[in-house]
């Protein structure tokens, strides 16, 4: 909602001075045709505390209701109908109290129509001064939230760079890479190799919405390999896929974050060596992945039930088909399934 | 001199025993997989110096030194940047981030070998340890020390705590769990709009509360739902009444 011009100090002192102004030079004019001031300065009040009223009307209506460009004919008309208004009722204010001043009531009889030309011209004046304001408030509005969405937008996109950069990954593979340069160089290159392929897949699959299953189980291999290269004996990967499925479309870098979870989750809270088992389907019009590992009921946290790196993935899948029940978690026997299905679109 | 080296990941430990083969002096005594060999090794042989990983299986090495009465001297080795590196300026001999040079390796070594030489070395490790426990995503769960095993409390389950000497008993439904730390240091790690203290030597996880009854002249007393009544003074009677929102 729009603040209104007279919720500023600055402006509501401004606006009460040039009444109190506009009240006196009006009891002037009055008392200059001959009146005595009781009589000028009567009509001058009476008429511009309506006159006040008025403006604060229209500040009100407003606010609520700013007219486009083709719609100011409305504003001449609302000025119009509230100066009738305002005039003819200090007219009849004025002459039940001034009842037995002859010549001032032929006088007020007399100024009705310059009475009427200068409250139109005022309420019209100062409703395109209210316009102007609220139109530069709507504007200002505006600006705000498109800089509040761009910030929105950028941090989006650093968030999005720094996971795909997963520096605890990529250290600790280093790491590896440093351990294996001295004593098995022909490993170490190969390593090197495959994590390099591994982040030119990365920053590829950045144009590439939607990529083919087989080329995501292809590219979650390359992951696969360096992490069994890290965790050594302790880590053993089975992956079956369905034939049918093969050729079924999924978005690109979704698999990658649930088995680094599965990863984590299973090496992390069991102390033993862990497979993590990857299998797909065709489940009706849907493809169906299944990431399994192994946990611990007894110590894992209650709030990984739910995977801790699950809820970018839920977002990402909520963006793009709307639905929120495209994941499905189930801790049963010491084994823990992450199942998401991907509608195929088109 | 006696070492051990902690870390999950075989390659990481092999290559600081690679850096190791540079001093002869220095007897590497175990390697171990996971905190829980980890703690039985240090207690076992009592090294002169522990080579820890931060992220490991089960516990992580923070949590693994919390249950250690005497930790030896540790140098941290961690892919970790993002958290906890103050502490590790403060208080531990050195941290090294991975993967890490020859060079570096030797001054962590150098800097060791200083404050041990010198008396009132610094390796404050609880200081550390406390340090650590303020940074925030740290206080998810309690690990304890029960007939020799480790129990690991989800924040979540703690029912209430109670001020026992110079321990603190944590209640779960799992039965009660003592653990060396203060109840300051509780209630300043735990969520003050899930955990109030009710008492000077009581702390209660508000979810579980079914009843508040008046109890004596001011106090009141709070019946949990595992059956347990957990006195309430005057003042933790405010305190519960602004968390409730009464």
């Amino acid at each position: 909602m729009a603040r209104s011009p007279l919720s500023e100090s600055k402006f509501r002192y401004a606006f009460l001075a040039w009444w109190v102004i506009w009240t006196g030079l009006h009891a002037l004019l009055i008392s200059y045709y001959g009146f005595s001031p009781t009589v000028a300065l009567l009509d001058s009040v009476i008429t511009n505390i309506q006159m006040l009223a008025a403006c604060w009307l229209v500040n009100i209506i407003l606010k609520y209701y700013l007219p486009r460009k083709e719609k100011y004919l409305n504003i001449l008309i609302l000025g119009a109908g509230l100066s009738v208004l305002v005039v003819l009722n200090s007219k009849w204010i004025l002459s039940s109290i001034l009842n037995d001043e002859v010549l001032y009531l032929s006088f007020l009889s007399k100024s009705i129509p310059i009475r009427l030309d200068m409250s139109f011209l005022l309420i019209v004046c100062i409703s395109f001064v209210w316009i102007l304001w609220y139109v530069l408030e709507e504007k200002q509005e505006q600006e705000k939230r498109k800089a509040d969405a761009e910030r929105l937008a950028r941090e989006a996109e650093l968030y999005k760079l720094r996971q795909q950069l997963q520096p605890h990954f990529l250290f600790n593979s280093l790491n590896s890479i440093s351990a294996l340069a001295g004593s098995k160089p022909e490993e170490a290159r190969r390593m090197i190799q495959q994590l390099s392929d591994f982040l030119r897949g990365t920053l590829k699959k950045e144009d590439e919405q939607w990529v083919k299953l087989s080329d995501e189980l292809q590219y979650l291999e390359l992951y696969l390999d360096i992490e069994k290269v890290r965790f050594g004996y302790r880590l053993t990967t089975e992956i079956s896929c369905d034939p049918a499925s093969e050729g079924m479309k999924m978005p690109s870098m979704l698999l990658q974050p649930i088995v680094e979870n599965a990863i984590k989750f299973g090496l992390y809270d069991t102390t033993e060596a862990v497979i993590i088992r990857i299998s797909a389907s065709k489940k009706g019009n849907d493809l169906e992945i299944m990431v399994q590992n192994p946990f611990d009921p007894e110590t894992s946290y209650p709030k990984q039930g739910t995977g801790f790196g699950l809820n970018s993935l839920k977002r990402r899948l909520y963006l793009l088909f709307a639905r929120n029940d495209l994941v499905i978690t189930r801790p049963e026997n010491n084994i823990f399934s992450t199942i998401v299905r991907i509608p195929q679109t088109s | 001199m006696k070492t051990i080296i902690i870390d999950d990941e075989p390659l990481a430990r092999a290559i600081i025993k690679e850096y190791l083969s540079d001093y002869p002096d220095i007897d590497l005594v175990k390697e171990c997989n996971d905190g829980f060999e980890g703690l039985k090794a240090i207690q076992q042989s009592d090294p002169d110096l522990v080579f820890l990983d931060i992220q490991m299986p089960k516990i992580n090495g923070f949590e693994m030194l919390e249950l250690i009465e005497q930790p030896p001297a540790i140098i941290f080795t961690t892919a970790f940047e993002d958290f906890a590196i103050k502490a590790f300026e403060s208080h531990a001999i050195d941290y090294l981030l991975k993967p890490f040079s020859k060079e570096r390796f030797d001054k962590a070594m150098q800097k060791w070998r200083e404050q041990t030489a010198r008396p009132g070395a610094k390796n404050d490790v609880p200081a550390l340890l406390e340090t650590v426990s303020h940074s925030p995503g740290q206080n998810q769960r309690v690990v304890v020390k029960i007939a020799g095993k480790i129990k690991i409390i989800p924040i979540d389950e703690i029912n209430y705590l109670e001020a026992a000497d110079d321990y603190v008993k944590i209640h779960t439904k799992d039965g009660a769990f003592l653990k060396n730390k203060t109840m300051n240091h509780f209630e300043q790690i735990l969520d003050s709009s899930q955990y109030v203290r009710t008492h000077r030597s009581y702390m209660v996880n508000v979810q579980q509360i079914t009843r508040i009854d008046p109890y004596e002249k001011e106090n009141h007393i709070a019946i949990l739902k595992s059956g347990a009544h957990v006195p309430v003074s005057k003042t933790g009677y405010g305190k519960l009444k602004s968390v409730l929102g009464l």
